[in-house]
């Protein structure tokens, strides 16, 4: 949906080149029929992987009797046990319901409905400050809707402040209604079939209202765990998050029950991640490698309308571990070639890379916003596990022109106070 | 004056292994006669180049008695320990027949040579050691650079930036079709911007069509407009250009838009547009001239061919066209003028994108032909071309195995079948730069240095170095670095990453290494991948490819990854960067992938070319 919305732009820029086209209508319902029939077919792809290798599937759910034994029940019903020497418990989360709000649950959808909307969602309000909320809100508006995000205090919490706030200008820029500092209070449905939202200003306590065609939570994911009988099997969770406690071998407070993905507690929501550490947890499982997974440095990408990729540490977190004096930024604001021509606005593309300042300068992390974020900061992510040093870094070639190459020419650092606006090319 | 840091122990060669010079008894040289003109050349530029040099030996009282002299008189030294290299006495062998004195201390200042110890002190106590002390160099500049390209342009800027009086000439002899352009050089108005730029167009129409199956809607027929997109692109360049005029003058370069031609050593006629001719002088020069493209010296090929250097800013849609030629530039050309919906004909001596990995050479040209380009393989145009009925050219040619001819009309002819160094018409013979015959480039030392010490080459004027902005500019910077910032720093020229953006772009880093492997102690691995936004647009699931090619020994270290997809350039910098970091297959497997994007698809390789086992990809 966000390579949807970046078409429309492209739509847009195509004039600037040349391109004759009629000012462009978007159509919701063509665009999620193509996206559902892709993503069943990977439903069909992971089933006939499975079948190719052996593993039998069961459409059950699942609950523990014991330690060793799983009851499955069918959709019909029937219930079967099941035991194993090894249980893997990879439930994940889904979205949360924020359930203290009067109508959350009967008016609002989730980045689990949104996909499968038929109809376009219309004018849309998106309550949360998490990815998931910029992404949504990022590609509504990019497909044309009217999109406001409502966020109580800071987005993107759990990354570099400073590219967040660069990610929510640039949207806020491009169109997305951004209410900071807010929370609702409840939605009812007018006699028009619309939503109207109540919310309040915290800083002001000022109660305003408005009205939408919907309401999507993104407001935090939670854990699948609660119709598991965990207790029964004796897997202790956190009673804060409701997630597994897990350890370096993914082990639970069972030893041959494990977990891994988004229901363990304290691992990144991550796809690649996921599906790495249940690879390393099945060879450690058949003895064929002792490797654990290591969850630093995973680079991850957010796809908001301006993408921001990143790897490593945050500026605030470096300079928590090793202090504001040991930590060097290099920063730069460039201009993608591609943005050139169909002149758009570039305030908010933007390098930084952080490093220890002592010589040879090991790279902590590298935080890119631009365009296609998540191609220019997978091989950086290599050169960072590789133990990269800025020097290195700076010694390497730049492949012209490309947005990645701006990497590799940051010579501006924080602290010299010197405008890090590149010119030229 | 920072320039005259004092450096010791600079600039000359350590010798190889095995060959340490020392060891060798006086007068009877081993020194090939090859490395004995290169240690005659790098001598000549130390003592050229700088203010005063002084060959010393550390423990030798009269080189210090000297040392101390010009220390007493506040002036900076450029000192060598003669003891503390390895090829100590080689220099000494070399110093004789320079300044006919092989002892040391051997003194030079500002380029004559005074001689040792007590000569110096007789021309301290004459009050000559003072004059020519004084004599700053007579010249107008202290470094002129001929060429306003990418390495010219880092070169001056770099240099005037370390307080050298610098002058750029620059000026564009119009291409035969009368084509001409501002300052920047061929990356700029001819090259990598202009192309990436008719690149993006040619992508926005894929995605035009893409669009169509995400949803959006437009009511009327696309068609492309080559007008709005030139000048759109010209407007471009053109604020470039400007950018680039007003940097030099910033830094305090001195900008003119004149033709430089040696007229004798150290002194350039510059020529400008209306014919005037003005001389300037200077201590140094660097040929940054770079090349211009090749004719292909038929009849009637300079008066109805184009070339790349007129394509960028044709005033009409080239129409059907023709493009003659295998580099990187020909199927670029030919790849964004398809994707503008224009038919498309390319006509290949022998091998595609030589120089490259030949299977992903192949694979370019087979997704060029899926867009419609056709490609007409081992013919060349042998006769000359004529014009045809109004607007249309025909053109004969004639296959390199047999006797068949074929013929052709076409809109447009573009000729891009290589460039020539543009080394002929600036004076080099007359200050005796030595110019390779066969290819027109400038042979260089590992510091940039041509056989006539005191002149430079950098950028594509350069023989047997990656013709690339980047690794241009880099050269520039770090030349002028070493001559006026006291630095030693040499340019890396051996892996350079590279891009080429045809309609299904190739990334590629390659060790020069790769070559040099045994096959059997490469190990390759391969995948076919469909990346997602392919998948709802319904295109085709097995076109785009990644590999790398590891060594078996050395961990398992990468030395060569390729990838055949979007955003090529942008995926294989960041591959660059690792493996510059000593990136491994371990280390490539225990990096977690960014999902969903190209990029991952090497996260998570697993077969090997050499199993043989498919890697096609499932489409629906």
């Amino acid at each position: 949906m966000h390579q949807a919305a970046l078409l429309g732009g492209m739509i847009h820029d195509a004039s600037h080149y040349g391109w004759k086209v009629a000012q462009p209508l978007h159509d919701w319902g063509k665009m999620a029929e193509a996206v559902q029939n892709h993503v069943k077919s990977l439903n069909w792809g992971h089933r006939v992987q499975l079948q190719d290798r052996k593993v039998k599937y069961l459409n059950f759910k699942a609950s523990f009797v014991n330690p060793h034994v799983v009851c499955g029940v069918s959709k019909a019903g029937e219930e079967t046990l099941l035991s194993a020497d090894h249980i893997v418990i990879a439930t994940g989360g889904r979205p949360r319901y924020p359930m203290h709000i009067e109508g959350a649950l009967e008016y609002g959808i989730t980045s689990d409905d949104i996909f499968w909307l038929k109809e376009s969602p219309g004018k849309t309000l998106v309550v949360g400050a998490s990815y998931v909320a910029l992404e949504c809100a990022g590609f509504l508006t990019g497909l044309g809707l009217d999109t406001t995000v409502m966020i109580r205090s800071v987005p993107l919490r759990a990354f570099d402040q400073q590219m967040a706030s660069l990610v929510t200008e640039h949207m806020a820029v491009h169109g997305t209604r951004i209410l900071r500092g807010c929370t609702p209070l409840r939605v009812e449905r007018l006699s028009d079939g619309r939503l109207q939202v109540t919310w309040v200003d915290l800083a002001s306590d000022k109660k305003d209202t408005g009205t939408f065609d919907t309401v999507l939570w993104a407001v935090g994911r939670v854990p699948e765990t609660r119709g598991l009988n965990l207790e029964k099997a004796g897997v202790r969770t956190n009673p804060n998050t409701q997630k597994i406690l897990v350890d370096a071998q993914e082990a639970t407070s069972v030893p041959h029950i494990y977990a891994i993905g988004d229901v363990a507690e304290g691992r990144p929501e991550l796809t690649p991640t996921a599906i790495m550490a249940g690879r390393l947890l099945a060879q450690r499982l058949c003895s064929r490698s002792s490797d654990l997974m290591d969850y630093d440095n995973v680079p991850t990408t957010v796809f908001t309308p301006l993408e921001y990729g990143c790897v490593g540490l945050s500026e605030e977190e470096a300079v928590a571990r090793h202090g504001e004096e040991r930590v060097e930024v290099y920063h730069a604001y460039y201009k993608p070639l591609e943005f050139v021509v169909p002149e758009r606005d570039a305030s908010q593309c933007y390098i930084k890379m952080v490093c220890l300042r002592e010589p040879p300068q090991l790279v902590l992390g590298l935080h890119f916003l631009g365009p296609n974020a998540g191609e220019v900061t997978q091989g950086f992510a290599l050169g960072i596990k590789c133990g990269a040093s800025y020097q290195q870094v700076m010694r390497t070639v730049g492949i012209h022109p490309t947005c990645a190459e701006e990497v590799a020419k940051l010579r501006i650092s924080k602290r010299s106070g010197l405008d890090p606006t590149v010119t030229g090319c | 004056n920072r320039r005259l840091g004092n450096v010791r122990g600079v600039c000359v060669p350590r010798s190889p292994p095995g060959r340490r010079a020392r060891l060798s008894a006086p007068g009877t040289s081993r020194l090939s006669s090859a490395a004995r003109e290169e240690l005659r050349r790098r001598l000549l530029g130390l003592i050229e180049g700088h203010r005063v040099v002084i060959f010393s030996k550390s423990y030798c009282p009269h080189s210090a008695r000297v040392k101390e002299l010009f220390s007493s008189l506040g002036v900076d030294c450029n000192i060598l320990e003669l003891d503390q290299v390895n090829d100590g006495a080689s220099v000494q062998e070399v110093l004789l027949e320079i300044t006919n004195q092989r002892t040391v201390p051997n003194i030079s200042v500002n380029k004559v040579h005074v001689g040792g110890c007590d000569r110096a002190f007789q021309a301290h106590q004459s009050g000559l050691l003072q004059k020519l002390l004084q004599e700053d160099p007579a010249y107008d500049y202290d470094l002129i650079v001929i060429g306003g390209g990418s390495g010219g342009l880092s070169c001056a800027q770099e240099a005037a930036a370390l307080r050298g009086r610098v002058m750029v000439l620059d000026l564009v002899v119009p291409s035969p079709q009368g084509t001409s352009w501002g300052l920047g050089g061929t990356c700029v108005n001819v090259g990598c911007i202009a192309k990436k730029l008719m690149h993006e167009a040619a992508l926005l129409g894929q995605a035009l069509t893409d669009s169509g199956k995400f949803g959006w809607e437009y009511n009327q027929q696309v068609r492309h407009s080559w007008e709005t997109m030139t000048r759109a692109i010209r407007k471009r360049i053109g604020s470039l250009n400007w950018s680039y005029q007003r940097a030099p003058r910033e830094r305090a370069v001195a900008y003119v838009s004149s033709y430089g031609e040696f007229v004798e050593h150290h002194k350039i006629k510059a020529t400008n547009g209306k014919g005037q001719e003005t001389y300037y002088t200077a201590a140094k020069f660097v040929i940054a001239t770079g090349e211009r493209l090749r004719y292909l010296g038929i009849q009637g090929d300079k008066e109805y061919c184009i070339t790349s250097d007129d394509l960028f800013s044709l005033p009409y849609c080239p129409g059907a066209t023709l493009v003659v030629g295998a580099s990187s530039v020909a199927l670029e050309c030919a790849g964004f003028l398809a994707g503008l919906g224009l038919e498309v004909t390319v006509m290949v001596r022998s091998q595609l994108l030589r120089g490259f990995d030949q299977e992903m050479a192949e694979k370019v040209a087979s997704s060029m032909q899926q867009l419609g380009v056709r490609f007409l393989r081992k013919f060349v145009p042998v006769e000359q071309l004529e014009k045809g009925s109004p607007g249309k050219l025909k053109v004969v040619a004639k296959s390199t195995e047999g006797t068949e001819m074929i013929e052709g009309l076409y809109n447009t002819v573009l000729l891009a079948i290589g460039r020539d160094s543009c080394t002929k018409k600036i004076g080099l013979e007359k200050i005796g730069v030595t110019v390779n015959e066969k290819t027109g480039k400038i042979p260089v030392n590992d510091v940039e240095q041509s056989s006539v010490p005191y002149v430079y080459a950098v950028g594509d004027v350069v023989g047997g170095k990656p013709e690339l902005t980047p690794v241009t500019v880099q050269a520039g910077r770090l030349l002028a670095r070493r001559l006026f910032g006291g630095r030693l720093e040499k340019c890396d020229y051996i892996n350079a990453p590279t891009v080429v953006l045809t309609p299904l772009e190739y990334g590629g880093y390659a060790e020069k290494a790769v070559e040099v492997y045994r096959k059997e102690n490469l190990e390759v691995y391969h995948t076919l991948f469909w990346p997602l936004e392919w998948t709802v647009a319904c295109r085709d699931s097995n076109t785009c490819y990644a590999k790398i090619i590891c060594s078996k020994f050395d961990n398992g270290r990468v030395i060569g990854s390729l990838v055949l997809g979007p955003k090529a350039g942008e995926v294989t910098q960041g591959f660059a960067a690792a493996m510059k970091c000593g990136l491994t297959k371990q280390l490539l497997d225990d990096t977690i992938g960014i999902h969903p994007t190209c990029a991952q698809v090497f996260t998570t390789l697993e077969i090997t070319k050499s199993s043989g086992l498919d890697i096609t990809q499932q489409g629906r």
